[in-house]
Formats: C-alpha cells, sequence, structure tokens
C-alpha cells in the first residue's frame, strides 16, 4: 500500500523499508502479498492493507521488502502495534520513534456496514470504523520532511525522540522475555508451553498488540481455547478510539 | 535474546562482554563479583530473565528502566529480504528512510 507514495518520494530522497514482523517469515509474508491482491478483508482485522509489497512497485527498482520472524524490532524501536513507521535521516538519526503510519485513509473506516451482517460482524465493522488513524496528517508530515529536512518541524531532536519512544520499566522487559521464549516454543512445535508465554506478555504488557495478535495468528483453530479473547474483545475493553495513539505533532 | 545456558558469554548477544572490571559494552562497565552467572548479569543489568531450564533454556529481555530508544542513532538492524538475503539498514546512510513495520496476521 506504499508503492504509490514511494514512487513520488523516492526521487526526492526517500526510500521506505518495509518490516514483516511475522514468525511465520518469508511465506507468511508472501501469502499476504497474494491475497492483497484481491480486495482487502472485511471486518474482523482492522489492517486490511498492513504494508509496502515488494513486488508490486510501479516502474524502477523495489524497495526493499524485510522479514523479522523473531520480532526483533518490536523490541529495538519500541514498536507495539502495527502499521508503526520511523523516520530515518541522511545520517542514521532517528527523528521520529514508532507512529501509527497509514500512507492514506484506509478503506474500512469508511465501509458501510450491510443491512444483513451479522452481530459480530457488525460490531467489528463498527469498531474498525472508530480507530483513529489520522493518515492525511502523517503523509503531509513525511512530505515536509522529505522537502526540507532537519529544518521540516516534523524532525525531532534527539532527546525528544528518545523520550517519545516508548517507556521501559521491568515488566515490559520480562514481557520481552516470555514472547522470546513463546516463539521459540512454537518453533519447536509446543504450541501449549508457548502459549502460556504468550499469555503472560500480553498479561505484563496489554497496550502490546503485537504480541497479542502475532499469538492468536500463531494459535489458528485453538485461539479461543488458549487465550479466550480476540481483537474485538480486547479492543473493546479499551474503546477502539485508544487503539492507535493520535499523530502528535 | 535467547540463551543456550547460563554463562555469562550469551551476553554477547546484545554487545555485553565479560572482562576484568565486569560486563562491559563499548566505554560503559558495569561491576559483577567472581563467579557471577547471566542471572545476577540480568539483575545488575535490569534485563528480565524468563527460564525454561528443563529445556536449558534462556531468554533475557531489553535492559529497563529508561525508554524502548535509549539513544537517537538508529541501530545496526540487518534482517534477510523474501529472498533470505540480508539486508543492512546502515546501506541506505545518506538517503532518507521510513522504515514501516507491518504483518500479515
Amino acid at each position: 500500500m506504499w508503492q504509490e507514495l514511494r514512487a513520488e518520494l523516492h526521487p526526492r530522497g526517500l526510500e521506505i523499508v518495509t518490516v514483516a514482523l511475522d514468525s511465520g517469515g518469508a511465506d507468511a509474508a508472501r501469502k499476504w502479498i497474494e491475497a492483497a491482491r484481491a480486495v482487502d478483508s472485511p471486518g474482523g482485522t482492522p489492517v486490511d492493507s498492513p504494508g509496502g509489497t515488494p513486488v508490486d512497485s510501479p516502474g524502477g527498482t523495489p524497495h526493499p521488502a524485510l522479514i523479522d520472524r523473531a520480532h526483533v524490532c518490536d523490541e529495538l524501536f519500541g514498536i507495539v502495534n502495527v502499521p508503526s513507521g520511523v523516520w530515518i535521516d541522511e545520517r542514521g538519526m532517528i527523528v521520529r520513534p514508532p507512529e501509527t503510519a497509514y500512507p492514506r485513509r484506509p478503506a474500512f473506516l469508511d465501509r458501510e456496514i450491510p443491512a444483513d451482517a451479522t452481530p459480530r460482524l457488525r460490531e467489528a465493522m463498527e469498531a474498525n470504523r472508530r480507530l483513529r488513524i489520522d493518515a492525511e496528517r502523517y503523509v503531509a508530515a513525511l512530505r515536509d520532511w522529505v522537502a526540507n529536512g532537519d529544518v521540516s518541524r516534523y524532525a525531532l531532536a534527539p532527546d525528544e525522540v528518545v523520550g517519545r519512544s516508548r517507556s521501559r520499566p521491568m515488566e515490559h522487559s520480562t514481557a520481552a522475555a516470555h514472547f522470546e521464549l513463546g516463539l521459540e516454543l512454537q518453533r519447536r512445535g509446543d504450541a501449549e508451553r508457548a502459549a502460556g508465554h504468550f499469555r503472560e506478555a500480553h498479561r505484563l504488557q496489554p497496550e502490546n498488540w503485537t504480541y497479542k495478535r502475532q499469538a492468536w495468528a500463531l494459535a489458528g483453530n485453538d485461539r479461543d481455547r488458549l487465550y479466550a479473547t480476540d481483537w474485538l474483545a480486547e479492543v473493546k475493553k479499551i474503546g477502539a478510539e485508544n487503539y492507535y495513539d493520535p499523530f502528535d505533532d | 535474546m535467547l540463551a543456550r545456558s547460563l554463562d555469562l558469554a550469551e551476553l554477547r548477544a546484545v554487545g555485553w562482554e565479560a572482562r576484568a572490571e565486569g560486563l562491559c559494552k563499548g566505554e560503559r562497565c558495569v561491576p559483577l563479583p567472581a563467579g557471577a552467572d547471566l542471572r545476577d548479569a540480568a539483575r545488575a543489568l535490569g534485563m528480565a530473565i524468563v527460564e525454561e531450564p528443563a529445556l536449558a533454556l534462556w531468554a533475557v529481555g531489553p535492559e529497563s528502566g529508561g525508554r524502548a530508544l535509549t539513544s537517537a542513532v538508529a541501530p545496526d538492524l540487518v534482517l534477510p529480504d523474501l529472498e533470505g538475503r540480508p539486508f543492512a539498514l546502515r546501506s541506505l546512510l545518506g538517503t532518507k528512510v521510513l522504515l514501516v513495520a507491518w504483518a500479515s496476521w
């Protein structure tokens, strides 16, 4: 979903690097890329178009599309939801920490709820419609930074970048350790023991949607049994309008 | 990071090295008592450690107490692309970068 913006801004000095936070690796990402060529999915998932695909680049070389099986970016940058964008300048300095990053207003914000929708689908679509996503302001800020560099008001000073990144109490360090053990045990085929660690990660850092959604996806049909919750139930606890932090310029 | 033992050398994966003066990362050194193991080191560094001793498997979380980003210098990130070729973020020095994390799930 980033191709258009990339085609516009690459000639002006911006590269877009997409990173799939996906324990399923390249296979999971590739499958999604093919599925994304169909129409985006209704309801259920709030990210109906979660990020760049490497193959559809209109003209020129494709942008780097990377795979992060171990979720190292979660820990390195403090990413807790997708899609998240981090801005890095020509000198390798981060000038904006992770923020919700949509290249345009996603279709699910405006999708009409069909009259014959089941109550559950209706609820999910209503939640999707209430997500706060200010793609227009985000992209305007990005264009401003690409045009003006350091003097852009959106390029933050190093102290502010650090200060705006997420706080990291001991609970979050423990959650990260549990999540990593969960991924490893899942890889070894021990889904039950993995789920125990994932549940601990969810309990210790409930605002980390990456931990939740990755674990639920790995559980497949066992999700209800292992976690007794889902995206909609969790979103209702906090209110859909709080699912994404608003863009703070 | 995952560890297969409680040996301090496991911490090399996250840049910490056992030296005479303690555990060091660059200029920064944290003193450790003689015979200290990974558990002691994690405690001294404010890192969580979660154990699966029956599997000889440990996970050490990131340093706590501050922010997720300890510095605005972008980390040396190297990740594979779809074909498995490693790509270094550093290779884009000289260009502005928007790094976008997404997921299939």
